[in-house]
């Protein structure tokens, strides 16, 4: 009996285009019946819509600070209310001419966030500039040293309280959550009812309400004459606030990891902490990275619900500016569109750094 | 004969209340000796090997292994596992860690080893399942047969004096079962004291001392592998083998 050899067939290109901008359209916009006919229906709603907004916001908009021209028949956005209120927008009440103080405050912990994100700076040393950079942050914010002029916390607002807010909020409930949903799994029954009892009470209540406890009801519970910084219940508020769902989100990371990563480490004499850190928690965190940033993204907007206890951060500072000037109160659209490309710059930067990192944590798995 | 370096004394384990899935397990296990397990599918093979490292708990008997009575005693059962390697049927490597890290992970972290003398010991455990030039690569992008030998050389890399296999070739296809199975008789070849828990006959009748024929979670039979396949005692044995070795 002859053998035959095994005579390869070359590989050819594909008849039809599949990959590029035309075959894109032709397959999503235009496929099938179905499809061209809701491409043709959305299409006709932003053909009518998105030139009346651009006329709207640029063409017949008014850009000078005029109430009065601003209030004119025909006249489209007026955006001279940005350049009118802008500061006591972004600063809240902070005082006028102390204002060069809560930007360069900011600008020192946004540069030091954003250093944060890069491989480069993901060594032992960044807590201690993370120290100093906070340290550095109370201490122009507050004054009172280096010769700066004392303000009291609840003149803080706008743009830095949020930032601020948000930021320590962030770093606090991330490595608590890790805790509380690690203690929620745990064989311990004491350790496993707290964690369970601290997650179910407070997702069963609003932040709206948390708040409001933490900075009303609290105080009733401490001795008579320590008052307790408001900016501190807050932060205690969103901060425990946050905990309890990002635990949920990483708890739900945890159960996905097949109990024989554990067994393996098991039989490899790694002890529970070593097992979680090395082999649990990094595939764990990779997996839930989309939840997590979630949960960040809505804790930058969820510092908005502050107002109710009197500290004006970006939301609150707006409705604050439009709303005790009878000039500018009508113009409150282009005000929330202002603060609302605010957070949209972001929570989207935020958002396309959640890509980067679930691309990184995804190395090992591509084939 | 020197002191068994395993026994089983009148074990017995339940799961729950009701499911009662070792029955009075009796064996002693030599040092170096060669052992392989089979059985039908739920006769409680991987259970008896998983109670040898405490993976499994049993509730009654008494389980010495390697001169360390197994109980609750969790500083006598890491010493245990330091003795004691395991191979899983579904390799379960750390997808997130590379080849060499995967080796290298518990010498340093457990053994306290300097990166350079893990490394070095981890090159040789993969130059023994001839592996070594995929050291750099992750988990996920080797094939199965691959993967399996990168599971032998982590167990070996804490120079355990027991390997346990459970199912090793059962999740992989046919092709990548024969260079798995040759990893599997080097090692046996070299003195290390082997229970095997498999459906792969031909690798029993190659290198093992003892077969061990389970069923509804007792041994039914235990025989050298000559006598069980040519001349089975136990009804229960004859009936299973006229059905394994048929096809």
């Amino acid at each position: 009996m002859t053998t035959t050899t095994f005579k390869p067939i070359a590989a050819r290109q594909a008849p039809v285009n599949t990959e590029g901008v035309i075959p894109w359209m032709r397959s999503n916009l235009f496929g099938d019946a179905r499809t061209t006919a809701a491409t043709f229906i959305f299409g006709g709603l932003m053909l009518w819509f998105i030139p009346q907004f651009i006329d709207w916001a640029i063409f017949r908009a008014y850009w000078l600070a005029d109430s009065d021209a601003c209030r004119a028949e025909g006249v489209g956005a007026c955006w001279g209310v940005i350049t009118e209120k802008y500061r006591l927008i972004i600063f809240g009440r902070y005082p006028f001419e102390e204002q060069w103080r809560p930007l360069v405050a900011t600008l020192m912990m946004v540069t030091l966030l954003v250093a944060s994100c890069t491989r480069a700076f993901w060594k032992p040393w960044l807590v201690v500039l993370w120290a100093l950079m906070l340290s550095g942050f109370f201490a122009i914010m507050m004054g009172g040293i280096w010769g700066l002029e004392e303000v009291e916390t609840s003149r803080w607002g706008g743009l830095p309280l949020t930032i601020m807010l948000a930021t320590i909020s962030i770093a606090l409930s991330f490595p608590l959550s890790l805790l509380v949903a690690l203690g929620r799994r745990s064989n311990l029954p004491a350790i496993r009812s707290l964690c369970t009892v601290f997650v179910e009470l407070i997702r069963g209540v609003p932040l709206i309400s948390v708040l409001f406890m933490a900075s009303f009801m609290f105080p009733l519970f401490m001795p008579v004459g320590v008052t307790i910084d408001v900016l501190l219940r807050v932060l205690v508020g969103i901060t425990l606030f946050q905990t309890a769902y990002m635990a949920e989100v990483i708890r739900g990371g945890l159960q996905a990891i097949p109990k024989g990563q554990v067994e393996a480490a098991a039989t490899l004499g790694l002890s529970y902490c070593q097992t979680q850190r090395k082999i649990v928690l990094p595939q764990a965190l990779a997996m839930v990275v989309p939840g997590i940033m979630n949960s960040f993204i809505a804790i930058f907007k969820d510092t908005s619900l502050v107002t109710i206890v009197s500290l004006y951060e970006l939301t609150g500072a707006l409705k604050m500016a439009l709303g005790s000037d009878s000039d500018w109160r009508s113009f409150y659209i282009e005000g929330y569109l202002f603060i609302a490309m605010i957070y949209f710059v972001f929570c989207f930067s935020m958002s396309r750094y959640s890509s980067w990192v679930e691309a990184q944590a995804n190395k090992g798995k591509q084939r | 004969m020197s002191d068994p370096i395993i026994t089983f004394d009148k074990v017995n384990k339940w799961y729950g209340n009701n499911f009662h899935v070792l029955r009075d397990i009796n064996l002693s296990i030599a040092k170096g000796e060669r052992i392989v397990i089979c059985g039908p599918s739920g006769s409680g093979k991987s259970t008896l090997i998983r109670c040898i490292n405490r993976l499994e708990e049993h509730q009654e008997g008494r389980l010495i292994v390697d001169g360390v009575e197994l109980g609750d005693d969790v500083k006598a059962i890491d010493q245990v596992r330091k003795q004691v390697g395991m191979v899983f049927q579904q390799f379960n490597l750390f997808p997130h860690l590379t080849v060499l890290e995967n080796l290298t992970l518990s010498p340093m972290w457990v053994g306290k080893l300097p990166k350079s003398e893990a490394v070095a010991r981890a090159m040789e455990q993969l130059e023994r399942v001839q592996i070594a030039e995929q050291a750099e690569k992750y988990p996920l992008q080797l094939s199965g047969g691959q993967q399996q030998r990168v599971a032998i050389a982590r167990a070996l890399c804490l120079t355990p004096k027991i390997m346990l296999f459970d199912e090793p070739t059962s999740a992989l296809d046919p092709e990548m079962i024969k260079e798995v199975l040759d990893v599997m008789v080097e090692l046996a070849n070299q003195g290390i004291t082997m229970i095997c828990v498999t459906h792969e006959m031909g690798f029993a009748k190659a290198v093992a001392d003892r077969v061990i024929f389970m069923d509804q979670g007792q041994i039914v039979e235990e025989n050298t592998p000559e006598e069980f396949f040519n001349n089975p005692q136990n009804e229960r044995s004859k009936d299973f083998l006229s059905k394994i070795l048929g096809h």
